[in-house]
């Protein structure tokens, strides 16, 4: 028997018996990827908005440094939060390094930037063509930016999606500062990765299948989601 | 506008989460990838940990990560395999009570066809000038793991210097080298531990296992608390105390894959001058 | 929005002062070489619907922005009575209604003037009414007819409660009925004491609607008239042709 088939015949054999190991390593995978891209998206969407609404000096330099950390290496972020969550690092006391939280940390300086960037770019089209209306409405600039927010939310779906396929699929950032603790902050990712050097390729492979399938799941339930929305609410 | 601030912040602090300080007791142990690949650390912690009721956390990097981790204060204690490393690491105020905890050897692997010939080789020496002959490619870690220092060393005693287009350095952890070796039918040196558990060996086998140079000895060492104020001193002292009385190291012992043991037990304490 | 600059109104004798909504100081106005506003120079009155007509391009609609701040001119100043600051709005030609329901546009509108929210259903009612647009309030605004659209502008531009309304060619690409329609909001809103001013190039419209009627062309005034002194004997040989239906090249 093949790799390939061998893998196959793992996920689903992990995925129907429900594996105990595996449902703690996929709740923890949604959990941390779910809270970082709501983080970043808390953080992402009104500095998109910000950058695409305000005009002020180094507005440009700002666009152009949010596109390009874009591609941040995830290894150097992962580095960057190892060093600074350090026992002997400026956040040391907080005792947060190997945490779970150490990882959403870490997935979210990843995501921010493509949803920055993405809403930016969406929010830009809107605002060129509502400017006149809201600003002859006396608008402040917090309402125009609520505006064009919760006007642009259908094409921000995708944008959102691209930050969970992101953080989802992580495993360079979220391994170094998250450590691969068994039971702790093993993740999907890192477990593949643990697979792969244990030299057990079928059960990494499978693994990746149930991680394909998960990353499936989410996006078709994303889309069902947003088509019923918009239906109910109208773009 | 400040409601909205204020429930902004909240949401922040909400899904960053309360940092874990759970009630459970835990230790963090830094350590080298090759006894958690070998899967002794399932066999065995939980015999600590039921006995001791203190949940022992799993770091595995490479040996120089470990005690890098361990130096910056990011764990409490540290199982690696290389002497002169855990030396220094003890000498520069990092680590406190070093012991020998174990050991296995390292062995060659190489494709079962074996183009080098290294299967019928009496010496080591003579096998490694047999390598370096680039008959085959030969993988090296490349990574400042205790794996690689030692292959250093034995290029360096054998006065070869490892250059050419058979040498690769790939920098990349065991189980990655590995998976290089087979997929290059090249030779490389792991330890015995990593070997065995090592599930995609394809048609590469163990071709030299000789020899008091390639022993391979694993110690273990406690964070300094003094260095490292943070640590969590008492239970990582429980913890080593445990594994190198007869309790622990008996059990050590016990850990076989398919009928084959992995470590050698062998507890003392390390004195340094 | 930039607001207005508001000059101080003892700059002009007190005649002015008092009959003036706008006064307009020689605005200049220019999109690369081409001379939009020349040299305007304007005293919009105080009550009543004025009219600002002239052939297309003459420059009403930037006029118009310029007026309500969209646009900064070139040198000039546009002069607010002070009565009317901050309660100033805009209807434009094409309307822009965002991707909401009717009723979620007038809910928003209401919210950006401020009114709050318990307050805002009732209004939406009674603009709903005004605008003929009962049984439409969950459709979504983009979907209603161009007539449709333009009423549901207008009764948000409502929403803030303005005092003066400056409207752009409010009904130049409706049909009759609507064009109805929306001249029906703009007198009632007048009879309310809302000082509107109305630029459109539909004469019959500016005779039906008009207290006082300004013609511009090519960036410039060129008679500024009550409205039955305007269309019974204008002054100038352009507005005379214009107003026979000649074309004004």
């Amino acid at each position: 028997m093949n790799t390939l088939t061998e893998a196959f015949l793992q996920s689903f054999q992990l995925m129907i018996t429900l594996d105990e190991t595996l449902v703690e390593v996929v709740l923890l995978s949604l959990s941390v990827t779910f809270k970082a891209v709501s983080l970043a998206c808390l953080i992402g969407l009104p500095l998109g908005t910000a950058l695409a609404v305000l005009k002020f000096p180094g507005q440009k330099t700002l666009v152009v440094l949010f596109n390009s950390f874009m591609g941040l290496p995830p290894v150097v972020v992962g580095l960057v939060v190892y060093l600074i969550l350090s026992a002997n690092g400026p956040l040391g006391p907080l005792g947060l390094l190997y945490t779970p939280t150490a990882m959403i940390i870490a997935q979210t300086i990843l995501v921010t930037p493509i949803i920055v960037a993405h809403s930016r770019q969406i929010i830009v089209l809107l605002a060129e063509e509502y400017d006149e209306t809201l600003r002859s409405m006396q608008a402040s600039r917090m309402d125009i930016m609520g505006t064009l927010l919760w006007d642009s939310r259908f094409s921000l779906f995708t944008t959102v999606l691209a930050g969970l396929g992101r953080a989802f699929s992580e495993v360079g950032a979220v391994m170094i500062v998250g450590g691969n603790i068994n039971h702790f902050t093993r993740i999907m990712t890192t477990a593949i990765a643990l697979q792969t050097s244990r030299g057990d390729l079928a059960l990494a492979l499978g693994l990746g299948i149930i991680l394909l399938v998960l990353t499936i799941s989410i996006n078709a339930l994303a889309y069902g989601l947003k088509t019923t929305w918009e239906k109910h609410s109208y773009a | 506008m400040t409601r909205i601030l204020a429930r902004w912040v909240g949401l922040v602090f909400l899904l960053l989460g309360t940092p874990a300080h759970s009630s459970d007791e835990y230790i963090l142990l830094q350590s080298t990838t090759s006894t958690q690949n070998s899967g002794l650390y399932e066999f065995l912690l939980p015999h600590f940990e039921d006995v001791y009721g203190v949940k022992v956390k799993v770091v595995a990097v490479g040996t120089g990560q470990a005690l890098y981790n361990g130096s910056r204060c990011n764990g409490d204690i540290v199982i690696v395999h290389s002497p002169a490393d855990e030396r220094e690491f003890v000498k520069a105020g990092y680590g406190i009570d070093p012991h020998n905890l174990m050991y296995n050897r390292f062995v060659i692997v190489g494709p079962s066809s074996d183009p080098a010939g290294i299967g019928k080789i009496e010496t080591l020496q003579e096998a490694f000038v047999k390598l370096s002959k680039g008959l085959a490619p030969f993988i090296s870690r490349g990574d400042d793991s205790g794996t690689h220092k030692k292959e250093l060393s034995l290029w360096a005693k054998y006065e070869i210097s490892p250059t050419g287009d058979w040498y690769y350095e790939v920098g990349s952890g065991m189980g990655a080298t590995l998976n290089i070796t087979v997929g290059l039918e090249g030779y490389t040196i792991t330890d015995l531990g990593t070997w065995l558990s090592f599930a995609n060996k394809s048609n590469h086998v163990i071709l030299y296992e000789n020899g008091s140079e390639m022993f391979n000895q694993y110690g273990i060492i406690m964070v300094n608390p003094d260095h490292c104020p943070n640590v969590n001193s008492e239970p990582a002292r429980e913890f080593l105390n445990w594994m190198v009385s007869p309790m622990g190291q008996q059990l050590i012992a016990q850990y076989k894959i398919d009928g084959k043991q992995l470590f050698y037990p062998n507890a003392s304490p390390k004195m340094y001058k | 929005m930039p607001k207005a600059k508001i000059l101080d109104l003892n700059d002009f004798s007190e005649q002015r002062k008092q009959q003036a909504s706008i006064i307009c100081s020689s605005l200049f106005f220019q999109r690369g070489k081409k001379k939009i506003l020349s040299n305007i120079s304007i005293t919009i009155p105080k009550t009543g619907i004025s009219v600002i007509m002239g052939p297309n391009g003459a420059g009403k609609s930037v006029l118009l922005r310029t007026i309500i701040g969209l646009l900064k001119p070139d040198s000039g100043h546009v002069i607010l009575n002070p009565e009317f600051a901050g309660k100033t709005a805009l209807v434009f030609q094409r309307p822009v209604l965002i991707r909401r329901t009717v009723y979620g546009n007038l809910h928003h509108a209401l919210g950006i003037a401020g009114v709050p929210r318990r307050q805002r259903k009732s209004r939406i009612e009674e603009l709903i009414a005004i605008g003929g647009l009962a049984g439409l309030e969950n459709h979504p605004a983009r979907s209603l007819s161009g007539g449709e659209q333009q009423r549901l502008q207008m009764v948000r531009t409502l929403s803030s409660n303005p005092k003066l309304i400056l409207l752009d060619e409010p009904s130049a690409s409706l049909d009759p009925q609507s064009t109805h329609a929306i001249e029906e909001i703009i007198k009632s809103t007048s009879d309310k004491n809302v000082k509107l001013v109305l630029v459109t190039h539909d004469i019959g419209q500016a005779k039906r609607l008009a207290d006082d009627v300004t013609f511009i062309h090519k960036g410039k005034i060129l008679e500024q008239n009550s409205s039955p002194d305007y269309f019974n004997s204008p002054s100038t040989p352009e507005v005379k042709s214009y107003l026979e239906g000649d074309l004004l090249v």
